[in-house]
């Protein structure tokens, strides 16, 4: 089971948005959700969900993929639903006992709850678009120019890199350390919620000293491969802002001012 | 053929926790010739894997010195150059790749020498060629067996373009099937004029080298080429060591009288000596 987990949630496919530079899909991504929150009727959202489609398309991700995406925050979006129906003073339209629907409170959750759809499918097709390794080397080179005020970026990039290479290895490790408790006894699917919780307590120490022996191990390979040596380093994959890039982010820029314009203007 | 490695009357301690030290290499002094294949054996606890640490400038000795081409591994100035020229490959396959894409982490080496971009995609192809993983570049590393992950350990070392490769029992983690893999891998890299130091508990394995060092207890016993050490299996014994199976076996044939030659080392060998002699 552990073999095929998925890291991040990229979807593997050849298309003209997965090859884009992943600095360019950072900010754009960063950009759209700024977008989502200075729209303000019917009208934007629409144009906001158009340019949305668009890189749907584009992108040739299954819509299923997507909308999975939108799963595990059903639940906050409801939430957010409910208190915006609910708790925005306005023109009384129902009441029922103590509490009462506005006007104003739906209007303001059909914002909120549109808002939030799209921004979750906008920043999963960020991930859904782009390797995490490819993410990393974006954040690398989009926090370098913060290195002269003593921003660590090569330093973080290597962490997430990290990070995202050891995470089957570490469940693995986590396997290893339940099936061997398991064979002495050690119980984690019975009993209340509390006591499961207790069983977890003895997995998370071994598993902490695994964690550290295995940073040991790897700090010594990198050593032994010239890591920090204080040549200056070089990537076998630039990442290169090529000329499709820059159709795609005239683009984005006409689409943003068609945003501000309708703000604006209606 | 001239040293590549020289190691003089190494010493090294290591600090206990409650401040005591414990030597683990006792005054030892041998030569590895440049291109030749050399296995160093031992016991657990017998300081090879401790050795193996002090080629390459991983660890430093007490007393004694060590020279990767000349160059003392005590010289601050000189510490990259002998990891550029001795790569090292370690035990635990998971361990030591760095990258959660195959030939990025096989890139990481020569990223961190700072060499071009096009030659280091390059070396990476000839890299994963060497270690016949090219069909794995872009898959994960935790898709892979243990013996495919210890091949692309060994590509990351080969794209660093080493004079040298210090192999620290690198197939001891692994199922046979992977052991043989490795094996034949570090068998072509040495051919391919790579000098190769292997550390290994299995005589099997140091059967394979031109030269077999036998540590115990942090001093070299017997030092010698394979069919020397074998002649000897009481000796090994003492060190609580075997004589691989085909050795074992061709010894006890002669003995019955069969004629068959005194360096034969491998089970092919033998097939091969014995299928001539009838």
């Amino acid at each position: 089971m552990i073999r095929d987990i998925t890291l991040g949630q990229y979807y593997q496919t050849e298309s003209v948005i997965h090859r884009l530079d992943p600095r360019f899909k950072i900010i754009s991504t960063l950009l759209y959700i700024v977008a989502l929150f200075f729209i303000d009727d019917f009208i934007g959202f629409a144009i906001a969900w158009l340019g949305l489609e668009t890189v749907i398309c584009l992108s040739k991700v299954p819509r299923r993929f997507i909308l999975k995406g939108l799963r595990p925050v059903f639940l906050i979006i409801a939430f957010t639903l409910i208190i915006n129906i609910f708790m925005t003073q306005g023109q009384v339209l129902v009441e029922i006992w103590r509490f009462h629907i506005t006007k104003e409170g739906l209007q303001m959750a059909a914002f909120m709850g549109i808002r939030l759809v799209l921004l979750i499918i906008g920043s999963s097709l960020l991930t859904l678009t782009t390797r995490p390794i490819s993410l990393t080397d974006g954040i690398e080179s989009l926090l370098s120019p913060f290195k002269r005020f003593g921003l660590p970026a090569h330093e973080l990039a290597m962490m997430m890199t990290i990070a995202l290479r050891f995470i089957p290895t570490l469940l693995e490790e986590t396997d290893k350390i339940m099936k061997a408790q398991q064979a002495r006894g050690a119980d984690f699917e019975s009993g209340s919620l509390l006591r499961r919780a207790k069983a977890l307590v003895p997995i998370l120490v071994p598993l902490f000293i695994s964690a550290f022996r295995i940073a040991q191990d790897l700090a010594m390979a990198m050593e032994a491969r010239c890591y920090g040596s204080g040549l200056p380093r070089t990537r076998m994959h630039e990442i290169r802002f090529t000329r499709t890039d820059a159709g795609a982010a005239v683009v984005f820029v006409i689409f943003l001012a068609v945003i501000v314009l309708e703000r604006l203007l209606w | 053929m001239t040293a590549f490695l020289e190691v003089q009357n190494l010493v090294f301690d290591y600090i206990k926790q409650d401040g005591t030290t414990v030597r683990a290499i006792n005054n030892i002094s041998f030569e590895v010739e440049q291109g030749s294949f050399t296995a160093i054996i031992g016991q657990n606890g017998s300081g090879k894997s401790t050795l193996a640490k002090n080629i390459n400038a991983l660890l430093l000795p007490a007393s004694g010195r060590v020279l990767v081409d000349g160059l003392d591994t005590a010289d601050p100035a000189s510490l990259w150059e002998i990891r550029r020229r001795v790569a090292m490959v370690f035990q635990n396959p998971d361990n030591q790749i760095v990258s959660s894409i195959v030939e990025d982490d096989v890139a990481f080496g020569p990223e961190n020498l700072g060499i071009d971009p096009d030659e280091i995609r390059r070396r990476v192809s000839f890299a994963l060629s060497a270690v016949e993983m090219e069909e794995y570049r872009k898959k994960a590393p935790h898709q892979l067996s243990g013996g495919q992950k210890q091949r692309i350990a060994i590509a990351g070392a080969v794209a660093m373009q080493p004079a040298c490769i210090v192999f620290d029992e690198p197939t001891a983690m692994l199922d046979p099937r992977g052991r043989g893999e490795v094996l034949d891998v570090i068998e072509r890299l040495n051919e391919q004029g790579i000098t190769c130091v292997l550390i290994t508990h299995f005589m099997e394995e140091a059967a394979r080298a031109d030269h077999v060092i036998v540590l115990d207890e942090g001093e070299i016993k017997m030092d010698g080429q394979p069919a020397e050490i074998f002649r000897r299996p009481e000796k090994l014994r003492e060190l609580s060591l075997d004589v691989p199976p085909a050795v074992q076996m061709a010894h006890l044939l002669r003995q019955r009288g069969i004629d068959l030659p005194e360096d034969i080392n491998g089970t092919e060998e033998l097939v091969r000596c014995l299928c001539r002699s009838q």
